[in-house]
């Protein structure tokens, strides 16, 4: 087992294990966000940046700092690795700046998107992003995609994570899209146009961090904070059949994975459940999801929660 | 006086041809290398010899080769790194143009060294004519015996291919390379693993550049400690310095490592000064990439001493009062050169090569060029300085490759050593609209 100090919190691990993996073992405030890094997804991560932290000392046996910052999400743990995260603040800098590169070219819609209340964009800049903007440039757009019936595609809203080109990749047999060019001007499309279409397809907008790609059944329907969510399951020939329904009265408006709290999704169900199966009576109904208290999601189910007398509310409800 | 180990016969005529290639001693090396040597012979000799990376990084190459993981048992891969894109920079096209044989010499002792079985020469797209001119080279070569199965009768087994890129600056970084060749979209990887651990199809793989292989064949003919003595302290042996701007010999030149920068720049040997008797104003020593650096700042160190031609001296002073080798592409600008402009035109070329893997590069480098483009057509305002000077920190070592420092540096640098153009373009943007070219500050003071 390999010991690891993140934030000055130790914890022993597996070898093999990344300090983002680590960090989450761990939990609370010290666990860096992740964009692009998907647990369940191979070769995922070390793209978007937001999770990197600062090695102090990289091993026991060789103490020496990592001169620069490491991604935190493919970057494995040496026995005796000193990590710093929020107690740097050539991190907490670093990952304003990441921020403010994601949003530069970011639409910003979210009024009207339906992502917003579990985007984890949104989470991310009202945790470390700033209030304003210092770009004065024209954002850059794309014309609009159509990638079929079931999947609404918003290339504007992208952060090119390529979570779902790695979810395509591995879930599905025939991946049918991928990043087309380079640099800012690379955009996720299918080439040429086709529709994105087989069991697994709709994962991907489970494991799409923005609002990018969106459930078109449920597209415009409803705001995801006046939803409840129950967990529920099925007899599914070909998935799990695990999934979350979003109820608002009897009605089930739509229905997803299970996602936990750092977003991501581990049982990945087929296309049948998550678009045809909207009635209560194909499902079992196992009870409430729990939700982090601090999501919107939970803002419209009043719950009893005891105001704390000073600073840091939030941090004091969670526990 | 140039002393000549890579260029060595390059004005002898049909040296491209094998035949002539070897009445001038070439090949010698393999049979030194393949029938009286051990690999680890050979690596042994590379390290004694100090021989350091010649694409940019100077990475000691014996070092890099030693890492090589010979303990799993794949089959391990040399591979030649000839995308040569960056702006300034054209020594590798040169060699490969003129003197083929050399860089196949040179594999070969490499490949035998690392033991690999299989090289490839990723060849920058834009060289046709290269690729041609290698190919024929290659074929010679196997007619030879010099590849293929047994060579020599050493029962050292190599095939070399030349690979063709298509276009894109970002495979010049070795793991894009290693993606690219492998047929995939060339996004660098994440390092660790380095290629020496998993590398080319996952494999044992050691990416060299084309100048420092056609060093390798030299090396095992006159050995390491001979090596060692051309050059000056750990800058062993000569460069290929591609000059370019505003010169009156603009060219490539092979130098002795320690060649004081006054003397390359004013010798008739070489650069023979500055085109039209002009005042020189800046250089770039070693590629678009790397910091710019204003007359006083080149010819001597911040403390008074001679500047010289080798990897220590230029990087003397870090990046606040000095720069790098780099690639060895000397830009040189004169009085009347616009560093403004220049920095956009730098701006621009990387923002259009980012691959787009990572955010801070996909998204700096274009949010730089458009800052830049304002600036340049009289529509900046002061702070733009300052946020040019932030977004490049923002980027600088927080990217997955060395794309995002490149891209960064040149600006920071540019604004570091020149920040009064930047603040003549902000402060007359009339004058900056109607003339496009040229030192403007210079031209007030003549009106």
């Amino acid at each position: 087992m390999f010991k690891v100090t993140i934030d000055n919190q130790s914890i022993e691990v597996e070898p093999g294990t990344t300090i983002l993996q680590a960090a989450r073992k761990i939990g609370g405030e010290i666990v860096p966000p992740a964009m692009c890094y998907h647990s369940e997804l191979k070769n995922s991560g070390g793209k978007c940046r937001t999770c990197m932290v600062k090695v102090v000392q990289g091993s026991a046996n060789d103490p020496r700092p990592i001169p620069k910052l490491v991604a935190s999400c493919r970057t494995e743990v040496m026995d005796g690795m000193v990590v710093e995260n929020i107690t740097s603040p050539q991190v907490v800098d670093a990952r304003k700046a990441v921020v403010e590169f994601l949003l530069l070219n970011h639409p910003l819609d979210c009024p009207v998107c339906d992502q917003a209340g579990e985007c984890d964009l949104q989470n991310l800049s009202y945790e470390h992003g700033t209030n304003a903007t210092r770009f004065e440039e024209e954002k850059r757009t794309y014309d609009k995609v159509d990638i079929g019936n079931l999947i609404q595609f918003h290339p504007n809203r992208c952060i090119l994570c390529y979570r779902c080109i790695y979810a395509a990749d591995q879930l599905t047999d025939n991946r049918v899209h991928g990043v087309l060019y380079r640099g800012e001007k690379s955009e996720i499309s299918t080439f040429i146009h086709q529709a994105i279409e087989n069991d697994f397809s709709g994962n991907i907008i489970d494991v799409c961090p923005v609002g990018a790609l969106t459930d078109k059944t449920f597209r415009f329907k409803n705001r995801v904070w006046f939803l409840k969510p129950m967990d529920a399951h099925r007899n599914c020939p070909t998935c799990s059949g695990k999934v979350t329904l979003w109820y608002r009265g009897d009605e089930v408006y739509r229905v997803t994975g299970r996602k936990d709290v750092y977003g991501e999704v581990h049982d990945f169900i087929c296309n049948e459940c998550r678009f045809e199966k909207k009635n209560s009576n194909d499902w079992t109904i196992e009870g409430p999801r729990t939700v982090a208290p601090y999501s919107v999601i939970n803002q419209n189910h009043y719950k009893k929660v005891v105001i704390p007398s000073v600073i840091n509310p939030l941090k004091e409800t969670m526990e | 006086m140039e002393r000549k180990i890579v260029l060595e016969h390059i004005d002898v005529e049909g040296i491209q041809h094998l035949d002539v290639y070897r009445q001038h001693g070439g090949y010698l090396s393999l049979k030194k290398a393949l029938k009286s040597m051990t690999p680890d012979e050979v690596v042994t000799e590379v390290k004694t010899a100090g021989l350091r990376g010649r694409g940019g990084a100077g990475f000691p190459t014996g070092m890099k080769w030693s890492f090589i993981d010979k303990k799993s048992g794949n089959p391990r891969y040399l591979i030649c790194n000839a995308d040569e894109s960056e702006p300034g920079t054209f020594k590798d096209r040169y060699l490969m143009q003129h003197i083929p044989h050399r860089l196949i010499e040179g594999m070969i002792c490499a490949a035998y060294a690392l033991g690999a079985n299989k090289a490839y020469i990723y060849v920058r797209g834009e060289f046709k004519a290269v690729i041609g001119i290698l190919n024929t080279a290659i074929k010679e070569a196997y007619a030879a015996g010099l590849l293929g199965k047994n060579i020599l009768g050493s029962g050292f087994d190599l095939d070399l291919h030349v690979h063709s890129g298509a276009g894109a600056y970002i495979c010049g970084e070795e793991t894009a390379l290693i993606e690219s060749l492998e047929g995939k979209r060339g996004n660098p990887r994440l390092k660790p693993p380095f290629p020496a651990i998993k590398g080319l199809y996952q494999c044992p793989t050691v990416v060299n550049n084309v100048e420092t292989l056609a060093n390798i064949g030299w090396i095992v003919n006159n050995g390491g400690e001979e090596y060692a003595k051309i050059g000056i302290g750990r800058s062993t042996g000569t460069k290929l310095i591609s000059a370019c701007g505003n010169i009156n010999k603009p060219g490539v030149y092979e130098i002795e490592l320690g060649l004081p920068v006054h003397e390359f720049i004013y010798s008739n040997d070489y650069c023979g000064g500055i085109k039209g008797g002009k005042e020189l104003k800046a250089v770039v020593p070693g590629g678009s990439s790397v910091p710019i650096l204003p007359k006083e700042l080149i010819l001597k160190t911040i403390e008074g001493v001679d500047r010289l031609m080798s990897y220590e001296s230029l990087s003397e002073g870090g990046f606040i009062s000095g720069s790098m080798l780099g690639s060895g592409g000397f830009i040189v600008f004169d009085e009347d050169a616009c560093i403004v402009r220049n920095t956009y035109n730098f701006s621009r070329f990387y923002h259009h090569e980012s691959c787009g893997q990572c955010s801070p590069c996909r998204e700096g480098t274009s949010w730089m060029e458009s800052v830049l483009h304002r600036i340049e057509n009289g529509q900046g305002k002061t702070k733009d300085i300052d946020l040019l000077v932030s977004i490049a920190s923002k980027i600088e070592g927080n990217t997955i490759c060395p794309l995002g420092d490149a891209a960064s540096w040149p600006v920071a640098a540019a604004i570091r050593h020149f920040r009064h153009e930047f603040e003549f373009h902000v402060n007359h943007p009339e004058l900056i609209k109607n003339i496009k070219h040229g030192n403007l500050e210079k031209l007030d003071v003549k009106n």
